[in-house]
């Protein structure tokens, strides 16, 4: 049980903790340079009422510069600010200058976590409700590419002649990435309207998402058995019971791992078609944040975007794992 | 007319000649082995009997009409047996009995369905998947399965192959019971001599390819019910069981070649370790030699 413990809470969390200190150390952080003149600043800082009370020690390094974030907090909050204005240029150090902190993508992203369903603008929303838009999009999509991806599979698997007509087309489109598609998609549902955007994003993510469930299918309809067909044919089944009764049963197992994929990839391309697009979501929030300037939250759509899809495929496996048991 | 009948069935697999010229002539209710080497063509005769495989030249009749395809009125047990995987064994056996007697009512079939279920002694069982059920059991499902489709033949393919010894034994014994009760027309394909004395009516080799075909028939005219541990000591049965087993074994021998190979005899002399390592070869003995071996 410990050892159990150990190898799924225990090292993840170790690996966390090593990449979140070796992110903190690239980061940069925040700091102020002194620009005003020193006398004037110690007489502004002596002129507030609570003067009395700041500690004496921690005002020389206010004084010399460059102050760090943590150091401004010898100075009552009012005080700093007033000062931080007139007194102090703002600037960013370190490895990497611009690449936000652990703490400020923390402190940052915080109200989105906390509050995950509001909604404060179009493009101000909490992280859940984002999620939730981009999660409607992509389950739309997805299933487009299920219900393409499955007959076509079968047809793949099925027929040699329908495979070698086929087969190089599919894999000449198969590595186009979503980025590719969506101009194109964007093109065709032009005169669709205002909603051609949503049209566009439905277009590339069922065309992404659907070649691991074609391409699984058709192996596994080509893995099925010889006997479990001879078993049908012993029987006379008909056309549609061979389908239904031994065909897509036994080739359920192969069509969940092109699920499982599917998902994955399908998820992958709602980020591509929302920054693109516009679209308010998981994906449209990071673009709009890149535009905007704030960084720390491109960091958490990342991270938002990468749990989810991680949620995605675990509960996938489950369900594909039910189907391998079987068989 | 026989109720059975193959004349001049050939059967070649990628110009490799399996079967040629079988001729086989079977009667009603009567149960016929045909036994022979693995690899032979055995199944390969049983799929044509089924209708899986259709013979390049010759025909296949049952009851007189020409066999074209497979049908439930040939019951086949596969050799591996087949269950569908994701259906328990209640649902193997229903898909075959809803399939074959579609115009019964629901009722009718499932009372149909349990009875091959208990005649196989399976009922404490019914509802598990096959990966849950021994070999044995998942044979016995396989026979029901085929059973309960009530075929005019039952063609069992190497039923017991992939069973051990004890299994095996207990599993010719229900053969034997179930063919005592339903006196159907049984082909059994095995490659134990034993298992053929023990069920059969007729022996029938299977000699060796390219181009197996049957050999003279061997009936056996023991009495029935047949008893493992009486018939060892039947001299009938040991009679048979030399004549069948040296005809296998005859088929073989006329096969036999030889070739001739060299051979370097692996002797080697102690190194002289105090001889410095370079140019110290071992030194061999017995140099090379002709040898010749059998193949079988």
């Amino acid at each position: 049980m410990n050892k159990f413990k150990f190898d799924w809470l225990i090292l993840p969390a170790l690996g966390v903790v090593i990449v979140l200190t070796l992110w903190h150390a690239l980061a940069g952080k925040k700091v102020f340079n002194p620009t005003g003149d020193a006398t004037e600043l110690a007489a502004a800082i002596a002129a507030h009422p609570e003067a009395a009370t700041i500690d004496k020690s921690r005002i020389a390094k206010l004084m010399t510069g460059p102050v760090t974030v943590e150091q401004t907090k010898a100075l009552p909050a009012d005080l700093w600010t007033s000062l931080a204005s007139s007194f102090y240029e703002e600037t960013r150090v370190g490895l990497i200058p611009d690449l936000p902190n652990v703490i400020e993508t923390w402190v940052s992203s915080k109200p989105y976590i906390v509050d995950p369903w509001a909604k404060r603008g179009e493009m101000d929303q909490g992280i859940l409700r984002f999620t939730w838009y981009s999660l409607v999009l992509v389950a739309q999509g997805y299933a487009i590419a299920l219900v393409i991806g499955v007959p076509l599979g079968f047809f793949l698997g099925l027929s040699p002649t329908f495979t070698k007509m086929f087969d190089p087309l599919i894999q000449v489109l198969r590595p186009v990435s979503p980025l590719a598609w969506l101009p194109l998609g964007l093109v065709l549902f032009m005169r669709a309207g205002p909603e051609a955007g949503t049209y566009a994003a439905l277009f590339t993510i069922a065309l992404c998402g659907m070649w691991p469930t074609v391409l699984n299918t058709a192996v596994g309809v080509r893995a099925v058995p010889q006997d479990y067909l001879n078993v049908g044919r012993v029987l006379k089944l008909s056309r549609w019971k061979m389908l239904t009764k031994i065909l897509i049963p036994a080739t359920l197992p192969y069509m969940f791992t092109g699920f499982r994929l599917s998902l994955g990839i399908a998820w992958l391309a709602i980020v591509a078609a929302e920054m693109l697009t516009g679209r308010p979501g998981a994906g449209g929030f990071l673009w709009q944040e890149y535009n905007a300037l704030i960084y720390e939250h491109i960091i958490f759509s990342i991270l938002t975007i990468g749990v989810v899809g991680l949620i995605l495929d675990r509960l996938m496996s489950l369900v594909e794992a039910r189907f391998k048991a079987i068989s | 007319m026989a109720f059975l009948e193959l004349n001049n069935v050939c059967k070649s697999f990628d110009g490799h000649n399996v079967l040629s010229n079988v001729n086989l002539s079977i009667a009603d209710g009567e149960f016929v082995a045909i036994v022979g080497y693995s690899g032979q063509g055995k199944t390969t005769l049983i799929s044509m009997i089924a209708g899986l495989t259709t013979p390049d030249s010759g025909e296949v009749r049952l009851e007189g009409n020409i066999v074209a395809g497979p049908g439930p009125d040939r019951g086949l047990v596969f050799q591996n047996y087949s269950l569908l995987p994701w259906l328990t064994v209640y649902e193997n056996i229903a898909l075959a009995v809803d399939q074959v007697f579609a115009d019964w009512t629901a009722e009718k079939r499932r009372a149909h369905v349990d009875k091959y279920i208990t005649m196989v002694k399976l009922s404490h069982a019914k509802d598990r998947l096959p990966k849950q059920l021994s070999g044995g059991m998942r044979q016995r499902v396989s026979v029901a399965r085929t059973l309960a489709i009530n075929p005019r033949i039952l063609l069992l393919d190497e039923p017991l192959g992939a069973l051990d010894a004890l299994t095996r034994a207990t599993m010719q014994d229900e053969i034997a019971n179930i063919w005592q009760t339903e006196r159907k027309t049984v082909v059994l394909i095995t490659n134990s001599v034993d298992e053929a004395l023990l069920l059969a009516d007729r022996i029938i080799p299977l000699t060796i390819g390219p181009g197996a075909t049957l050999g003279e028939a061997v009936p056996v005219r023991l009495e029935r019910p047949r008893n493992r541990t009486a018939l060892n000591h039947d001299p009938e049965f040991k009679r048979l069981r030399a004549l069948v087993t040296n005809q296998l074994l005859g088929f073989n021998a006329a096969r036999k070649t030889s070739i001739t190979k060299k051979l370097i005899r692996p002797e080697l002399l102690p190194e002289d370790l105090d001889l410095p390592r370079v140019n110290r070869p071992p030194r061999r003995l017995g140099e090379e030699k002709n040898e010749t071996l059998s193949v079988a």
